[in-house]
């Protein structure tokens, strides 16, 4: 950044705004607009943050409160970077955010291209496609335990009954083949919404002398694809994966309810993996430190891919 | 109709319609399940091949309302004949109730715990936003990217300590801990989404009132407040989802008095196994008002999911 702190805030308000002000300085409006916001995040957000940190470097038990904790120093991490559970998780943790993020962009932008050939009605159907992203994916994931049951669930019946296998023969959250793709389907069906709005966004964002620019110079519908619409989306869509990315890397409530980790550990994401070291082992000082590892890691690589991003736009 | 040589041909739309329509149909087919199963009967909700026509039964939002007990025929004789409705749906499989489930409690912890973080978050967002848009805050950028930033942290990372830090202060399962933490957690969202909002405001408008005497606080509430009602309504049905449809620090953090809605249904039993009928009943109450808020706010989904970097 160029300018210091000081200098900005020697130039706090400017004086066309301010001559006419009675009362309460410019300046002093907006400290207080902003303090309370900032004062809650710092007690509900940094401090737990600060914290967890101080934790971290201590075997401390929530469940034995009066039992002295021990400052271990690096212990924690070093244990959490030497543990193989840990990498079966990140594994587990991985191929859903693969496997979400490919099928979620290439069905997200086909609805959107779709959508955007402006047929009749076609606000309508945005809408209806929309619904699933906004409701509760706790209850949502709670109610597909459910479709996923064998035999009686529908989604097993209409599987079943497209593919003529027996309905009553897999179960998709039951075994350990197929409970890493039952999470990737419920996610997908909720979020595909999500980087279609997105991506038909950047759809109605090319401006159509573009197209018949080229047009007039006889490129290919093919070519125009290529050459106009992917480069002129990209921004968008790389924006739609970093929320996706984030999102399901901080993934709970939905995989919770509907596998619980299970079976074993194939679908224990991190969040999950976390919460039984936090709130059943009782590790807190293990924990903190795998939860400090989590939110390096997320920070840092969004941090990386934002970078990436804006190099794109600058394009 | 203008001629354009980008608009797609009738062809081309009918494939475009026909395609979205058929995945228009495939997603909404689970929450169409879920409504079909709240109106049916326990037995109809497990029968194979699934029953897609049934004869509709409340049975399943009478189990999602009360807690019921089996009694035996002489106990149901003596009874004699049921007084109300519920009554007799719940009679027919040797029952009668007891009492009212936990549903409706955990319904209303929803909603005081929504709307109560809703207007917080809305009210500090408001005036912070307004601050961000229109005076030179210093350090402006870092900190609205520092607001941004503490929605990327997992919850379950930050649930420990404030799991620690209410247990000393008496918050852990409390309505007023439960909105304070959804305020903090909704606040990136209703600042981000409300600077955007105030920046479209015209400056001029206030430099006008602040010219003919007003105060800044004068222009602030009858000036801007009223141009950005649209914005502020939007972003409070944004935050309200959140607050509504959050689990994981529901799950942490309360167990009795507190508890909201989303950790309760998925407990829904009922005798021997899970009360299909009675969880799609609680589930489609809970869901539908979302589905109706999410049908008024179409126009401005794309900017409240995007936290205003897509505006359309």
């Amino acid at each position: 950044m160029s300018i210091k702190p000081i200098e900005r805030a020697a130039s706090v308000t400017p004086q066309s705004v301010a001559r006419k002000v009675r009362g309460l300085s410019d300046r002093a409006i907006a400290w207080l607009f902003v303090a309370p916001t900032i004062l809650l995040l710092l007690a509900i957000n940094i401090f737990p943050l600060i914290w967890t940190v101080r934790l971290s470097f201590t075997n401390f038990r929530v469940n034995r409160p009066n039992r002295e904790a021990d400052f271990v120093g690096l212990r924690n991490y070093e244990r959490i970077l030497t543990d193989g559970d840990i990498w079966v998780t990140m594994q587990a943790t991985a191929h859903f955010l693969f496997w979400t993020i490919v099928l979620q962009v290439l069905i997200g932008f086909t609805l959107a291209y779709l959508i955007n050939k402006k047929f009749r009605g076609s606000d309508l159907w945005t809408t209806v496609i929309v619904l699933p992203m906004m409701l509760s994916p706790a209850v949502v994931g709670n109610f597909w335990t459910f479709l996923y049951q064998p035999q009686i669930g529908l989604f097993n019946y209409v599987v079943g009954f497209l593919s003529g296998t027996d309905p009553s023969g897999f179960s998709m959250i039951g075994e350990v083949a197929l409970a890493p793709w039952a999470i990737v389907i419920v996610d997908t069906w909720m979020w595909t919404p999500f980087v279609m709005l997105i991506c038909l966004a950047g759809l109605r964002s090319i401006p159509e002398s573009i197209y018949e620019a080229a047009e007039c110079d006889r490129a290919s519908k093919w070519r125009q694809f290529w050459t106009i619409t992917i480069p002129m989306v990209l921004p968008f869509l790389m924006l739609a994966v970093l929320f996706r990315g984030i999102e399901n890397f901080k993934m709970f409530d939905l995989v919770v309810q509907l596998t619980g980790g299970g079976p074993g550990s194939t679908t224990e994401l991190t969040s999950i993996n976390l919460k039984r070291e936090a709130f059943e082992k009782w590790r807190t000082g293990y924990a903190s430190a795998y939860a400090v590892i989590l939110f390096v890691t997320v920070f840092g690589l969004a941090s990386i891919y934002v970078k990436a991003l804006n190099k794109v736009k600058e394009r | 109709m203008s001629f354009s040589v980008t608009e797609p041909s009738a062809r081309q739309k009918l494939f475009a319609g026909a395609l979205v329509l058929v995945y228009a149909v495939v997603t909404i087919m689970p929450l169409a399940w879920i409504i079909a199963t709240g109106f049916k009967t326990p037995s109809d909700a497990i029968a194979y091949p699934p029953k897609v026509v049934f004869e509709p039964s409340l049975e399943g939002y009478v189990n999602l309302f009360t807690t019921r007990t089996r009694a035996s025929a002489e106990t149901l004789e003596n009874l004699g004949e049921p007084q109300t409705w519920y009554d007799s749906i719940v009679r027919e499989n040797d029952m009668v109730i007891v009492g009212p489930s936990r549903y409706g409690e955990r319904f209303l912890n929803s909603v005081i715990i929504g709307f109560g973080s809703t207007f917080l978050s809305v009210f500090l967002g408001t005036i912070a936003a307004y601050a961000f848009s229109r005076f030179k805050v210093p350090l402006k950028d870092d900190l609205m990217f520092f607001i941004l930033s503490t929605r990327m942290m997992p919850p379950i990372a930050v649930a420990i300590p404030i799991f620690l830090m209410y247990r000393e202060l008496g918050l852990n399962d409390t309505h007023l801990g439960m909105i304070l933490l959804y305020t903090a957690v909704n606040l990136s969202l209703s600042v981000w989404l409300l600077k955007g909002f105030i920046d479209e405001i015209p400056v001029e408008y206030e430099e006008a009132a602040l010219i003919d005497g007003y105060t800044r606080f004068q222009a602030f509430y009858k000036v801007v407040l009223p141009q950005a009602a649209t914005g502020i309504a939007s972003t409070a049905i944004f935050c309200l989802i959140f607050a509504w449809n959050e689990y994981a620090f529901a799950v942490l953090l309360t167990s009795g008095t507190a508890q909201t809605a989303p950790p309760f249904i998925p407990t829904i039993i009922g005798v021997g196994g899970q009360d299909w009928p009675a969880v799609a009943a609680g589930a489609t109450l809970f869901l539908v008002p979302v589905m109706v808020f999410t049908i008024l706010l179409r126009k401005h989904l794309l900017r409240g999911i995007t936290f205003g970097a897509v505006r359309k």
